[in-house]
């Protein structure tokens, strides 16, 4: 009986799939972020942090990638794990947010975009691999929460997530005070993600910060770029390599098109 | 009932990388100073390069306790040769006794990836490559280790011959003057060191000819 695809995953090749590794297939591998990803709450809302590298195994794919992705205009979302996923689950939950903003005709709140986020990670049963910072200010006030990919949630003051997450987390709980100001908190969220960059192989290039405030978000892409390429101060010239040995040139023959008849198409 | 696998493994990856160039009359071996384990930096200034006699340095990636191991090795045997034969041994000879060494590991290798470079007995620049296990060959420039993917591509464009049809055929010990060389190798760490995460902080530099072995240092970027 056929019974069509509802969507979600199909199980189907695990089993061939696990044949074809014993007999020493190299599965591709997918672009992971790396990555060190940071949030915290400071006096007048909440900032969050990011570097910028996206890594493919030990290879660098991207040198400047954006983490920090949009969800809301109060609501803003950094993602680790693999990079199509938290590409995928972040436009899909701001899509959805925007709909219910449309529906509601209130601001969107921060707990909104938390309970979509978690409830779909958990229906994916870990399968979608998106590690999230979610941060914002809504009436409630400010809000930030980490996103696990299995589905669970942590409600903190301050957070960090990636392969850099400890390095940053170090800075973060020698250096958290409540209530910082805005320019401290900056400080301290650069601080945090520098080590990641410095100290985590996974992590690099450029910092990106994203303040947001009651009524005002501020996105500051490249806030930091600590990592300039110096050499070589000017370019390499490639001279043209390959000699042109012979040439032929193979006419095509003509086609033409063959009308019979002429009642082609009717009514 | 499938077979049991190990869960430990005798070996760990250090990561780094290593070039050597051969000239007309000089040789340059570079390797980072990077040394890692996973995603965590060990040191940012460990030196992967070791002079094994006057005319003849190492440099190796890999396993950084067994190419320590392997340097122990070809150094007290190098010793030994020179109480035998009262002379520093040549780097054909030293190559030939890396690859016996290595081969002697055959079913336990040295996780040690190594280019040779030196000045062969007309003082003519020469480079040897080798595999974990001891295949080597004569080449006119080489890399190993994590960046060695992405340099031996740009190494090739720039020091071999397009086509082995064209006359007359691009000789394998570059024409390039020591300073060009040196230019090339530094351009290729800064290159390697932007898309491998395994390469980096700095850049160890050894220049041997005619008037003796130099050492110089190039800062890389340190994330």
């Amino acid at each position: 009986m056929e019974v069509p695809q509802k969507g979600g995953f199909s199980f189907d090749l695990c089993r061939r799939n696990e044949m074809l590794v014993s007999k020493g297939l190299r599965s591709p591998s997918f672009l992971k972020t790396g990555t060190t990803i940071v949030g915290l709450i400071f006096q007048d809302g909440v900032i969050l942090g990011a570097d910028t590298r996206a890594t493919e195994g030990p290879i660098v794919a991207d040198k400047n990638c954006e983490k920090i992705h949009y969800m809301a205009p109060n609501i803003y979302c950094c993602g680790a794990g693999t990079a199509a996923d938290t590409e995928a689950v972040t436009d899909m939950v701001s899509s959805q947010l925007k709909l219910h903003r449309y529906h509601t005709g209130r601001e969107s709140r921060v707990v909104t975009a938390l309970t979509l986020l978690k409830s779909h990670l958990f229906s994916y049963q870990g399968y979608v691999s998106a590690a999230l910072v979610l941060g914002g200010v809504d009436v409630t006030g400010p809000h930030l929460h980490t996103i696990y990919p299995h589905g669970s949630t942590d409600t903190l003051p301050y957070a960090t997530m990636g392969s850099g997450s400890l390095a940053a987390m170090a800075i973060f709980e020698s250096k958290y005070r409540e209530g910082m100001s805005r320019d401290e908190g900056i400080k301290l969220v650069a601080e945090a993600i520098l080590s990641g960059v410095f100290n985590d192989l996974g992590s690099g290039s450029n910092v990106d910060i994203c303040v947001i405030t009651k009524g005002n978000t501020e996105y500051l892409r490249n806030h930091l770029s600590p990592n300039p390429r110096t050499y070589p101060q000017k370019g390499y010239t490639f001279s043209k390599k390959t000699e042109v040995l012979l040439t032929k040139i193979t006419p095509l023959r003509e086609i033409v098109p063959v009308i019979e008849g002429g009642d082609a198409m009717e009514e | 009932m499938t077979k049991q696998q190990a869960n430990w493994s005798p070996y760990d990856n250090n990561g780094g990388t290593c070039v050597a160039v051969a000239g007309a009359d000089y040789c340059v071996i570079a390797a980072d100073t990077r040394m890692s384990t996973g995603y965590n930096i060990l040191t940012r200034d460990y030196s992967k390069i070791i002079k094994l006699a006057d005319k003849c340095v190492m440099a190796s990636s890999g396993f950084q306790a067994d190419v320590r191991a392997l340097q122990k090795v070809l150094a007290s045997r190098h010793l030994i040769y020179q109480h035998q034969h009262n002379k520093q041994m040549s780097c054909p000879a030293m190559g030939q006794l890396l690859s016996n060494t290595l081969y002697y590991k055959r079913f336990f290798p040295y996780y040690s990836f190594n280019v040779l470079g030196g000045l062969d007995n007309e003082g003519k620049g020469c480079v040897f490559t080798y595999d974990a296990v001891g295949s080597y060959e004569r080449v006119g420039y080489s890399s190993q280790g994590s960046g060695s993917t992405l340099i031996m591509p740009f190494l090739d464009n720039q020091l071999k011959s397009p086509s082995p049809l064209l006359l007359p055929a691009k000789d394998a010990v570059t024409p390039l003057s020591e300073s060009e060389a040196i230019d090339l190798v530094k351009t290729c760490f800064a290159s390697a060191t932007e898309r491998d995460i395994y390469t980096g902080d700095k850049l160890e530099i050894v220049v041997l000819n005619a008037g003796g072995i130099r050492r110089e240092e190039m800062d890389l970027r340190k994330d």
